[in-house]
Order: C-alpha cells, then sequence, then structure tokens
C-alpha cells in the first residue's frame, strides 16, 4: 500500500508539469489553432534563464523565477510577433511545421549557449523530503503541487473575472465576433503567447529543481506533454490538467508494477506509456474527454 | 515564314496530361538519363559519391512524404518509423543468414511490408484530423522506437543489426561493379542502384498523380468534406494514401540499411522524421519534382557538415575544441532554420522558384 500511495504521490508530481506545459499548449491553441511544438524549446530556455539569473547573476532564486518567468513570456510573445504572425492564414500544416522549426533553433540555441553539462538550478528544496507516514514526499515536488494548484487557481480566475481574460475567450469561441466588439485580436495572441511561455518557464524551473537536474534534454517534457493534452481535449484548460495527470499517474504506476506484471512489454515502457493511453482515448473519443467536438461545412 | 506554336499551347487535355510532350521536356529527359549514367564515372570521390547516395535515398522517401501530405493533405511525423521498418525487413528478408531473397525481391518484400503496416495506421487518418493526426504519428515514432529497441530477435536491440544484402541483379553485382573491363567501387554501384529506384519511383508517383486518384487525392487534401460530397471515397484514398507513403518510406529505408550496411535504432527517430518534412518543405509541397530537388539539397547536407565542420567557424569538432556549437546541434538548427524561412518567405519551396525561372524565359522577351 506504501508503494503504491508513493507512486501515485510522484505520478500526481509529475502530472502537475505536465499539466503545466499542457496548459501553454492549451491557451495557444483556443487563441490561435496553433499547436505550438516549440513550447518544449520554451522550457528548457525558461528553466536556463532562471539557472542564469540566479546562479550567474547571483539573484535570490525566488526573484531569479520571477524574472526568468517575465523574460520567457516576453520571448514567446516576441517569437509570435516575429515569425508566427506572418503565418495567419496559412494551413494548418505550414503553422506546425514552423513551431516544429522553432523548437529545434530554440534547443540548439540553449545548447550552443549553455552546453550540454548538468547545472545546478540552485533551489533552496535540493534533495530534502518529508516523512509521511511511509511515505516519502520530496520537497521539490511538494512545490510543484502546490505551485500548479496556484497557478491554475489563477489561471481560471484570469479567464473569468479580468477583462483581458474575457475577451481572450471570446477571441476563443468567435474571432470576427470578438473583432467587431473592438477586441483587438493581435494584442489576444501576444497575450497568449507571452502566458504560455510563462507557464512553460515555470514547468522547466519545477522539473530542473534539485542537484545537477538541469540538462537541455529537459524540454524534452513537451513531447510527453502532448499525448496529456490530446487526452484532455485540444481546446479544455480543464481537460489539460486532468490529461496530465492521468499521464503522470500512469507514468508512474507502470514504472512501478510493469517489472512484475508484464515485463515481456521491455524496459522503459513507462516512457511511451503516454502513447498508448493517448490512442486509446483518441480510439474511443476522437476529441479527447473534454474536447469540443469540430463541427465540419462543406 | 510559317508560324511557329507557342510552348504553352495545347489543344487537347490529354496534351497537357502528357510526361514528356514537348521538345524542351525530351531534352531535358535525355540530359537526365545522361547525368544518371556518367556522374559516377567522373565523380570518382568516395565523399561526393556518399552525398549523393544518401540525397538518393532521402528523395525515394521524400517522394513518399510528399503523396502523403503534399497531395493528400494527411501531416505525417511518423515517417521515420516506416523509414526504420523497411530497413530492418532488408535485414530479415535479404541477410543470407535469414531469408536471404535477392535483390529486387528483398527490396519489394521491405516495401509491401512498409506498406502493410501503413495501411493499418491509415484507418487513424479517417478518425482523426490535421492537429489531432500529427500527434498521433509523433507517438509512433517514438512507439516505433521502443518496439525497435525491445524486438532483440529481430532488430538486435539497442545495439542495432547488420545488414547484409544480396546486390547482384541480372549477374551485375553493385557492390562491386565490372562493365568493359572497368571496375566500379561500392559507391559507383550504389549510385546506379540508388538512382535508378529514385526514378522509377518518381516515374510512379508523377503517373499516380496526374490521373484519376493523384485527382481524388488533392480533392481530398483542398477540402475533405466536399471531396466526399462529389464522391471520393475518403477510406480508400487516405488509407491508400497512407500505405503508398509508407511503403515508400520502407524501400528508402531498405536502401539505408542496405548502404550502411547495420541500422541502431536511434537513427529513426523524431530528427529523422523533421528532416524530410523539411526536404519536401524546401523542395516544393505537392510536386514530385520538388522532392527530389529538396533531397538533392538537403538529403547530403549532414554529410556535408559533417566533413567541413573543421571549416565552419564556431562548430566544435573535437572535445578540445573551443566552438560554441556541435556538429549535431548545427545540423538541426540548420534544418529548424530552413523550414521556417522556407514557410515564412517561400511555401512553395524551391520548385516554385524554379517554375517562375522557367516562365519568365518562356515568355521571353515579352516576361513581366
Amino acid at each position: 500500500m506504501d508503494e503504491f500511495l508513493q507512486l501515485c504521490f510522484n505520478g500526481t508530481a509529475l502530472g502537475a508539469r505536465y499539466a503545466l506545459v499542457a496548459l501553454g499548449f492549451v491557451i495557444i491553441y483556443r487563441a490561435t489553432g496553433v499547436i505550438n511544438f516549440a513550447q518544449g524549446g520554451l522550457v528548457a530556455l525558461g528553466a536556463y534563464l532562471a539557472y542564469a539569473l540566479g546562479d550567474t547573476a547571483t539573484l535570490p532564486f525566488l526573484l531569479a523565477v520571477i524574472g526568468a518567468v517575465l523574460l520567457s513570456g516576453l520571448i514567446a510573445a516576441g517569437t509570435e510577433r516575429v515569425v508566427l504572425r506572418r503565418m495567419v492564414g496559412q494551413p494548418v500544416f505550414a503553422v506546425l511545421m514552423v513551431t516544429i522549426g522553432l523548437l529545434f533553433i530554440l534547443e540548439q540555441l540553449v545548447t550552443s549557449i549553455w552546453g550540454f553539462r548538468a547545472l545546478n538550478l540552485g533551489d533552496p528544496w535540493g534533495v530534502q523530503t518529508v516523512d509521511a507516514g511511509g511515505v516519502v514526499l520530496a520537497t521539490k515536488d511538494l512545490w510543484t503541487i502546490g505551485i500548479t494548484a496556484g497557478v491554475l487557481a489563477a489561471f481560471f480566475a484570469f479567464f473569468r473575472f479580468s477583462k483581458l481574460g474575457v475577451a481572450m475567450r471570446a477571441t476563443a469561441f468567435d474571432q470576427e465576433a470578438a473583432l467587431a466588439q473592438g477586441i483587438s485580436a493581435r494584442r489576444v495572441f501576444a497575450v497568449s503567447w507571452g502566458i504560455s511561455g510563462a507557464l512553460a518557464c515555470l514547468a522547466g524551473v519545477t522539473l530542473a529543481a534539485g542537484p545537477a537536474a538541469l540538462t537541455p534534454g529537459i524540454g524534452a517534457i513537451a513531447l510527453v506533454a502532448f499525448p496529456a493534452m490530446i487526452v484532455g481535449g485540444l481546446d479544455s484548460p480543464i481537460g489539460a490538467v486532468l490529461g496530465g495527470l492521468i499521464i503522470g499517474l500512469t507514468q508512474a504506476l507502470t514504472s512501478g508494477y510493469q517489472e512484475d506484471l508484464f515485463p515481456w512489454a521491455g524496459a522503459n515502457l513507462s516512457q511511451v506509456m503516454p502513447y498508448i493511453v493517448m490512442v486509446l482515448i483518441l480510439l474511443i473519443r476522437p476529441y479527447g474527454l473534454f474536447g469540443t467536438k469540430e463541427v465540419r461545412r462543406i | 515564314m510559317r508560324a511557329r506554336t507557342h510552348g504553352l499551347m495545347t489543344r487537347k487535355y490529354s496534351d497537357d496530361l502528357r510526361l514528356f510532350g514537348s521538345t524542351n521536356a525530351k531534352l531535358g529527359l535525355l540530359a537526365i538519363l545522361l547525368l544518371y549514367a556518367f556522374v559516377p564515372v567522373f565523380v570518382q570521390s568516395a565523399f561526393w559519391l556518399s552525398v549523393l547516395d544518401y540525397a538518393g535515398i532521402a528523395a525515394v522517401g521524400a517522394l513518399g512524404l510528399n503523396l502523403l501530405t503534399g497531395y493528400t493533405g494527411q501531416v505525417s511525423l511518423g515517417h521515420a518509423f516506416f523509414i526504420g521498418i523497411g530497413a530492418y525487413a532488408a535485414a530479415k528478408l535479404g541477410g543470407p543468414d535469414d531469408v536471404g531473397l535477392p535483390l529486387p525481391l528483398w527490396l519489394l518484400g521491405a516495401t509491401l511490408m512498409g506498406a502493410f503496416v501503413g495501411a493499418l495506421i491509415g484507418p487513424f487518418a479517417l478518425r482523426l484530423r490535421g492537429n489531432y493526426l500529427a500527434i498521433v504519428t509523433l507517438g509512433l515514432v517514438f512507439l516505433g522506437e521502443h518496439v525497435f529497441r525491445n524486438a532483440k530477435e529481430i532488430t538486435g536491440g539497442n545495439s542495432g543489426t547488420s545488414v547484409q544484402t544480396a546486390s547482384t541483379l541480372l549477374g551485375a553485382d553493385f557492390k562491386d561493379l565490372q562493365f568493359l573491363g572497368q571496375n566500379f567501387s561500392f559507391n559507383q554501384g550504389y549510385f546506379w542502384l540508388i538512382w535508378g529506384i529514385v526514378g522509377i519511383a518518381a516515374l510512379l508517383c508523377k503517373n499516380l498523380v496526374r490521373t484519376r486518384p493523384g485527382r481524388a487525392m488533392q480533392a481530398v487534401r483542398d477540402r475533405d468534406v466536399a471531396a466526399e460530397v462529389i464522391g471520393v471515397q475518403l477510406g480508400r484514398y487516405k488509407v491508400g494514401a497512407f500505405a503508398m507513403s509508407s511503403g515508400l518510406a520502407a524501400l528508402a529505408g531498405a536502401l539505408l540499411g542496405s548502404y550502411q550496411q547495420f541500422v541502431t535504432p536511434e537513427q529513426f527517430n523524431l530528427f529523422l522524421s523533421i528532416q524530410y518534412i523539411a526536404i519536401i518543405i524546401v523542395g516544393g509541397v505537392g510536386t514530385i519534382f520538388g522532392s527530389i530537388l529538396g533531397a538533392l539539397v538537403l538529403g547530403g547536407l549532414p554529410g556535408l557538415i559533417d566533413q567541413y565542420s573543421a571549416s565552419i567557424p564556431g562548430v566544435t569538432t573535437g572535445s578540445g575544441d573551443s566552438g560554441f556549437i556541435s556538429v549535431f546541434s548545427l545540423n538541426q538548427a540548420i534544418f529548424g532554420l530552413l523550414i521556417v524561412l522556407f514557410l515564412v518567405f517561400e511555401p512553395r519551396g524551391l520548385a516554385a522558384l524554379w517554375l517562375r525561372v522557367k516562365a519568365y524565359f518562356k515568355a521571353w522577351p515579352f516576361s513581366y
């Protein structure tokens, strides 16, 4: 039982990180109809910015993270302004590929500035743990879950109560009608990318926390967050969070029990489990758990 | 003086569809055939021949991807998976210790294997569209790599497997070609083999897209609901496009395995899929000619960068070097940059540039 609880806790912490990345995908998708493959690059860039501000510029950790979140948001919004805005009206395929191209550029930018070495983010959590009756809770995982919950609350409040949030929802619902009401679609696009970049940075920081855990490979989390987003439904923020948790728990439980239950499926099955879950759910519900079914017109 | 018909003029629809109608097209065909026959004789350098060989392999795979993405409009990030299937199928079917089939048969077998698996994936394309399909095919790459790493009896697991295929056709061994008393190297022989297959594949694809199935595929691409309404069977053409595309990808994989004589699972990763996407974007989405052009420009690029990395400023070649970017990173960054630049500034690729130049000279001196 303890092992099960332990795995569930680990899975929830992992799922919280997926949820942060998947939420970033969903925000951009709802506003602009683009799946942003470059999100992984933003995750890595955000974490390295936090490292640069904290370690190189010797700011306190909290300030470094806040600075990195703001910078990532600005960089993401700038990318939208410089590259993606030129792609408005182009086919889905073209826009998708542009973001893939951006992903490869961002990843290489990160490795050419900071190299491949594993670095120390300089977070105060380190390897500390809290013992809760047989289950070992890592402090950084507790913080991750806490940060995610806080961000989610802020996120839903923003979209429910703030003027800009409502404008963004209106634009996602019907772009032309929103334009007719005087909402600036350009501003909404830029803000969506900015929020998404900030979320990516937070996900990067929570991933890279702990000793020598900051490597360029952390951007790969975005590739696993895709299934999380798809499972939840492309355009549903709640779906993204639930999808993240489902994927995180599946991964943790698979890595814990696969050896005993089905060893024939090969080592590291937990790495590809998200994709299997995604395919199974898509077979039953082609638009994910909470996604809106696309209306097809002739 | 007798009036001469203008090069652009056709009197019948069938004239429009002819492959080698005009004198110019016939001359072009002749030039291509001459190049095919004599390039390996004049280009002796093993390095440049290997660049061309890799470009040819990429051209076969890119033709497949262009049928699926360029002509049928189905986004696929899973091309690398099918290339891997082809490579392992070649190792099994062509290896003398395994099945040991002769050259045409293991190539055909690998192609059919790829087409079969592609047809199994095809039905997903019926249920999922656009973005969803892209991500499911992305999952395919990861699932495929997992299978390649773990099905050790077939793929040799993480350490890879050697691909020792028969390479004799009508008494001529492409690995050690002898002709008119001349000995030709491995790279020269494989140039003729690979580019011969590129020619056959290109002709097949061209014939496919200029006839009824090709028009149906393009209708599906442009608006699949409308295509269905005018009587195009979506299931048939989507699954068919997946099967053909994966078949060609597997053919490219079989050639790749046979040329490298060794394959490992990590070769068939997401970056390989992205390379093929870059090839068709740079070459021209939805053109047969563009797939080959893109492959010529990009297919040999990783090899070129590797060879000349020492003379590119800022590139790390060894561990003690002080460059800021590694060869591997530079490769990925260049592919990423090319995709972005072409899509933003010339979405129809090099093929469109070529057509523009051609149109200019066709109407010369009254071009505008």
